[in-house]
């Protein structure tokens, strides 16, 4: 096992290399994936390494997704690329009515082995067709995994994780993130499909997140801590498996909940973990849950419009401090 | 084929064939009086699709059919009872009831599944034989649809990515005269398929669909340049489908005289024909009916699908 300082969009690329090199019946492929090395460098190299394995496909979403579903019912290991997280949506029938069905209605006969990576999410400029933060949509799904990496460690042991399990995993990348560096172990015991994880401890209030905006949560943590007001994180990872025992432990020691995604507000997650928590422990909540997500609208290219309707670090720190104290007293 | 084994092959073919028809008349029956229920739809008249694909195909080959693949399945030899069990929502070694009539798979017989969406098991069948080429197992995905999935964009999809990847892919489009319930003429600018087919490069046959070894020298030729020649392939069989689209489909929009000129060329009656002697194919239709009964006591012996198992399987991991 060997440590090594990467950016999240190359920890995608070792995780992919990780996986060919292992499982001799995994294929890779996508547009743009094999002779350009992939739109963001996710496959960079992999095709000169791995020939015929990682291979283009016309632009071609139904059927991109269609055959990783035929190719892992017959043995294969696909992992393919979907470009932007917004051209799932073309594939929509291949993704909910037949690859989440395969297992279920076989009996297990089939075997959905596929792994389906994209990434989503709003940058500057980005317009609203190359923006949207679809999750939730997915999470919707029985049959389907879902999981979304907030940092590049995540990125390759999420990733690792999806193409080990015999289920089929979404994968949403963020591409905000993409440049971020982290101490990535190579090569390590592999996880599993599930758990989420704390990453920060505080007593005021749990604040639930998942892919890009974990990073925004942080930020604003960093300015509640300077008003005295410590909040607990907690990165969700995987939206399906969902694991909340460390949202129920902490929103038992804070008594507030607040849930951050940058997906739309309206039918987001964030409305599923604060009905569980309020089924499982709403008594102990001594405030109602909070919800930030993207303001319910398209998303705009300007960035000064787009910025308006996005959970910035800003906003997020101003709506957990109303939470925590909201006749505008400081927390004691 | 010499003129002596002539009879045996066609009596074989007469046989398969007339399994598929007196199966669907059996689940016409059981729909009737309560013992299947549901959407049902029945491939009558174009049982020699089927038959004369299955006749040339090889166990490793995938097919994915339509829901109207019950002769599919059947064709491919999967066991009457357990088929009967599974659209009765019995505990079948199939699908467990979970399938039904219209999305039941059985890959243990190279029926890789039927599909309800309509068009959807072309990418299916294509990842099927992107497979099969990349273990060289010299065999091929084979996808039946109607002529109205022609008008999908998934198929379209598959076929220009079947093409330019090179992936031995066969194409059944069984045009049985009707999109569902409007006249296929109605709704489909092309002619002829396999012009659409040609569009792509890939190479086209159009064969009598009635005709079960018009159909399966078709497949033949396919299955040859698909292996062959890494190229897919398409064959559009033209049939006709002599029930309604669905089990509760009253065929007003049908012309008067349709259906008995239908009758007329559809490949029971002439391969009957063909064979020319009423005591063989007599004898054919008795074996069959014997076994038929057999069939659906074994499977009305099977238990209906447990409800404690309804939440179970959905995941190879933890179950949430």
């Amino acid at each position: 096992m060997s440590v090594v300082e990467i950016s999240y969009i190359r920890a995608v690329n070792e995780a992919l290399a990780w996986a060919l090199a292992r499982y001799p019946e995994s294929i890779i492929f996508g547009e743009d994936v094999a002779l350009p090395n992939g739109p963001f460098g996710a496959t960079k190299g992999l095709r000169a390494r791995f020939d015929e394995r990682v291979f283009d496909t016309p632009i071609s979403e139904s059927a991109m997704v269609g055959t990783a579903l035929g190719a892992a019912v017959s043995g294969l290991r696909p992992v393919v690329e979907i470009m932007y997280g917004d051209f799932l949506l073309v594939a929509m029938d291949q993704i909910v009515n037949q690859v989440a069905n395969a297992r279920y209605v076989s009996n297990g006969a089939l075997v959905p082995r596929l792994t389906i990576r994209t990434q989503q999410g709003a940058t500057p400029g980005s317009c609203a067709q190359h923006s949207q933060s679809l999750e939730a949509l997915f999470a919707h799904i029985p049959g389907l995994r879902v999981g979304l990496a907030s940092n590049a460690v995540d990125a390759y042991e999420m990733l690792r994780a999806a193409i080990a399990s015999d289920d089929p995993v979404l994968i949403f990348e963020s591409r905000r993130l993409y440049a971020q560096k982290a101490a990535v172990a190579l090569d390590g015991p592999l996880e599993a499909v599930s758990g989420s994880r704390v990453v920060a401890e505080g007593g005021d209030v749990t604040v639930v997140s998942w892919g890009a905006a974990v990073s925004d949560v942080l930020t604003a943590r960093t300015a509640l801590d300077e008003r005295g007001v410590h909040a607990t994180v907690v990165d969700l990872r995987w939206l399906s498996p969902l694991d909340l025992n460390p949202v129920f432990d902490s929103v038992a020691r804070t008594g507030r909940l607040a849930v951050v995604h940058e997906a739309n507000t309206t039918g987001g997650f964030g409305g599923e973990i604060v009905a569980r928590v309020v089924e499982e422990m709403g008594s102990q909540l001594t405030a109602a849950p909070v919800r930030i997500g993207a303001r319910d609208c398209r998303m705009p290219a300007a960035p000064s419009l787009s910025a308006a309707l996005l959970p910035t670090p800003d906003r997020i720190a101003a709506e957990l401090m109303t939470l925590v104290a909201p006749t505008g007293a400081p927390a004691s | 084929m010499s003129t002596l084994e002539a009879p045996a092959h066609l009596l074989a073919l007469y046989e398969q064939m007339y399994t598929i028809r007196a199966f669907e008349e059996q689940v016409m029956e059981l729909l009737r009086i309560g013992e299947i229920t549901g959407s049902t739809h029945l491939c009558i008249g174009q049982e020699a699709v089927p038959v004369g694909a299955s006749a040339v195909l090889q166990a490793s080959d995938a097919v994915i059919a339509t829901y109207r693949g019950h002769g599919w399945a059947i064709a491919r030899g999967v066991p009457l009872a357990a088929l009967f069990a599974e659209l009765m929502g019995r505990a079948s070694v199939l699908c467990d009831g979970r399938g039904g009539s219209a999305y039941f798979m059985a890959p243990d017989h190279g029926f890789l599944g039927e599909n309800s969406i309509v068009g959807a098991g072309v990418p299916m069948a294509l990842g099927a034989a992107l497979a099969r080429r990349f273990q060289r197992r010299d065999a091929i995905g084979l996808v039946s649809i109607g002529d109205g999935a022609m008008n999908q964009g998934a198929v379209h999809e598959s076929l220009n990515m079947a093409a330019v990847l090179a992936v031995p892919l066969v194409v059944v489009v069984e045009n049985n005269g009707y999109v569902e319930m409007t006249p296929s003429q109605a709704l489909t600018a092309k002619p002829a398929h396999v012009r659409a087919a040609a569009a792509y490069g890939i190479e086209s046959v159009l064969v009598d669909g009635n005709d079960p070894d018009a159909v399966g020298a078709a497949v033949e030729r396919a299955r040859a340049t698909a292996i062959g020649s890494q190229r897919p392939f398409l064959i559009e069989a033209e049939t006709h489908r002599l029930v309604g689209h669905y089990s509760g489909d009253l065929q007003a929009y049908r012309p008067p005289g349709e259906l008995d000129a239908a009758r007329l060329r559809e490949p029971l009656v002439r391969l009957a024909a063909t064979i020319s002697d009423d005591e063989a194919t007599d004898a054919v239709r008795a074996r069959v009916a014997r076994l038929l009964a057999e069939e659906l006591d074994v499977a009305r012996r099977v238990p209906p699908a447990n409800p404690e198992r309804a939440l179970v399987g959905l995941y190879a991991g933890p179950e949430r």
